[in-house]
């Protein structure tokens, strides 16, 4: 209850924390007063359209990165498993850098988010075909390292044959992944994915829970473990899918946020979900202000400040788990 | 009288050959089932088929439960001992409860009580906040074992639960298993120390390559040209004042 108070409040700072800071210094008290009111001012447009959809934006995909890591290694119990690992970050990244490649990004506004999602989606028809209906957990990681690869080659494909510079430069700029420049109509692309995605990985907690006992006695104890994975790969794709399609790449979160989050809840793998999405939330929502503070002018990405933190805190954690062991 | 499990020709494939080769066999309440016989000869195969974990053709009266009757009518310890994650013992044990519990429900009064009994029988009181995961492969065991019991089921299956532990636990885990069956509770073991298995079993199943050759109380069971021909060895057999005791001496192949 603690934890889930001090997650609530985190997440709660942060967000307001993330509404006030911005190229236009205006005080806070000022700019809350503007989101909430409407004066007609520049300033509650650019609290509205600009502040307000990119706080929510670093919260619900943090929640979403989160979320899908703790359900993944929970499934898979494997503290090193993370969203990506079933490939559908990689699949969205493709259909975005296509987009981008071919020029479709330009056609309509929202042309490079669906692109990304359309690829998601065929990703997971891929894994389900490759994975089969039944089997363990080993043949989902084997269709997700395939897919993984595949997805990879074909971005680098992409970027291999872009026309220009330019073009390869907007590439790998989008896959570093950012939350700047985005809109309400990003919002309401993703956050329905989003939705669904938690509500299926929600309800893995009796399963995830039981699966601590192995795959063999969660069966027996009444687990369907079919339902389980499909259920695990649709919620994961539609969170990350959507996540990845409007934001871009983010690594480390779905990695990183479990582990630091799995001993205060006592190892049980149904709290680390909610905590984990919780936790999710704030880490972007901090990395989102990070970047906007660090260097304002130069448009430092969310991903690349994620890894910088990220791999640093995962070496901690090795470091703490080698002393545990000894 | 009602069973608790019946198995009618069950067959378990692997690949055209029979793992296990048309069982048939049935299960009353009250009684220590140890199921014995050589490695390979398909006694986890056999547990697995009747729970309905394998496809195994026949019939198992298990296997045709819906999941979730299924997991109130028996409780399964595999032989492999997995604990993924560092909880604590009292909270392993409690994952015993899932079955029993509506979605997204805490524990009950009742779930307590079932936890606190497995806890009390495999006697782990002192264990409860300790870590599962940095405990002793012997004393995993003895928790994985409390975990099938705080189950609660009619029956419980456990394969190979003595594996692992000193002489003290593995005496203490089959009088456990004899205290569930004298309640009116069943239990099937499978063992490979006959020795355990001539005393504190009622009944014994013999299986040798898939088949099952031997069905009844120990010292029947246990004749030295059946053990001779299924295991390779010769034993000393005794019913002693102090119960009967096994020890097996020679090979014979």
């Amino acid at each position: 209850m603690k934890l889930a108070t001090g997650l609530i409040l985190l997440v709660a700072a942060l967000f307001v924390i993330s509404l006030v800071i911005g190229v236009a210094a205006v005080p806070a008290g000022q700019s809350l007063r503007a989101l909430i009111w409407d004066d007609g001012t520049p300033l509650a447009v650019v609290m509205r359209e600009i502040r307000l959809p990119r706080a929510i934006l670093a919260a619900l995909i943090g929640a979403a990165l989160g979320l899908s890591g703790a359900a993944m290694q929970g499934y898979l119990r494997n503290p090193l498993a993370e969203p990506g690992l079933i490939g559908v970050s990689g699949a969205a990244a493709l259909g975005a850098v296509v987009s981008l490649q071919t020029g479709l990004s330009l056609l309509f506004p929202l042309a490079l988010p669906f692109a990304a999602l359309a690829m998601a989606v065929l990703a997971v028809l891929l894994i389900l075909v490759l994975a089969g209906p039944r089997g363990s957990s080993i043949t989902l990681i084997l269709a997700g390292i395939a897919i993984s690869a595949l997805t990879g080659a074909l971005t680098s494909l992409a970027l291999n044959l872009s026309p220009n510079p330019f073009a390869a430069a907007d590439i790998v700029f989008w896959m570093m992944g950012s939350l700047a420049d985005r809109s309400f109509v990003h919002v309401w692309l993703a956050a329905p994915f989003i939705a669904i995605g938690a509500a299926l990985l929600f309800s893995l907690g009796r399963g995830l829970d039981a699966l601590t006992l192995g795959e063999d006695a969660a069966e027996a104890m009444g687990i369907g473990l079919k339902g389980v994975r499909l259920r695990l790969i649709l919620g994961t794709a539609a969170a990350v899918g959507a996540a990845t399609a409007v934001a871009g790449a983010i690594g480390f979160v779905g990695l990183v946020v479990p582990h630091l989050l799995r001993r205060a809840v006592g190892a049980r793998p149904s709290a680390l979900l909610w905590a984990s999405a919780l936790g999710g939330a704030a880490m972007v929502l901090a990395a989102d202000i990070a970047v906007r503070l660090i260097l304002p002018d130069r448009d430092l990405k969310l991903g690349v400040l994620m890894a910088l933190v990220g791999a640093p805190l995962f070496l901690h954690l090795i470091f703490r788990t080698k002393r545990e062991m000894a | 009288m009602n069973s608790l499990l019946s198995l009618r020709d069950l067959t378990v494939l692997r690949g055209a050959c029979p793992v296990v080769d048309h069982i048939t066999l049935s299960v009353a309440p009250g009684e220590c089932i140890g199921l014995i016989g050589p490695n390979g000869a398909g006694k986890t195969t056999l547990l697995r088929g009747a729970l309905g974990l394998l496809p195994a053709m026949g019939e198992s009266s298990l296997a045709a439960l819906p999941a979730r009757d299924r997991a109130r009518a028996v409780a399964w310890m595999p032989q492999a001992r997995e604990i993924a994650w560092p909880v604590t013992v009292e909270r392993l044990i409690a994952l015993g409860r899932i079955p029993h519990l509506p979605h997204g429900a805490r524990l009950g009064p009742a779930d307590r009580a079932a936890v606190e009994d497995a806890i009390a029988r495999m006697g782990l009181d002192a264990y409860r906040t300790r870590t599962a995961t940095q405990l002793s492969g012997g004393e995993q065991a003895q928790v994985l074992i409390a975990r099938a019991l705080a189950q609660e089921t009619p029956l419980l299956i456990a394969d190979e639960p003595t594996a692992g532990l000193d002489p003290a636990h593995q005496i203490a885990t089959m009088e456990v298993f004899a205290t569930l069956a004298a309640e009116g509770r069943s239990v099937i073991v499978s063992l490979h120390d006959l020795g355990l298995a001539a005393r504190h079993c009622s009944r014994l199943l013999m299986l040798n390559r898939g088949q099952l050759v031997a069905d009844g109380p120990p010292a029947e069971v246990l004749a030295p040209a059946r053990v001779a021909e299924v295991f390779g060895i010769t034993a000393f057999y005794e019913d002693t004042g102090d119960g009967p005791v096994f020890q097996p001496m020679r090979v014979t192949r």
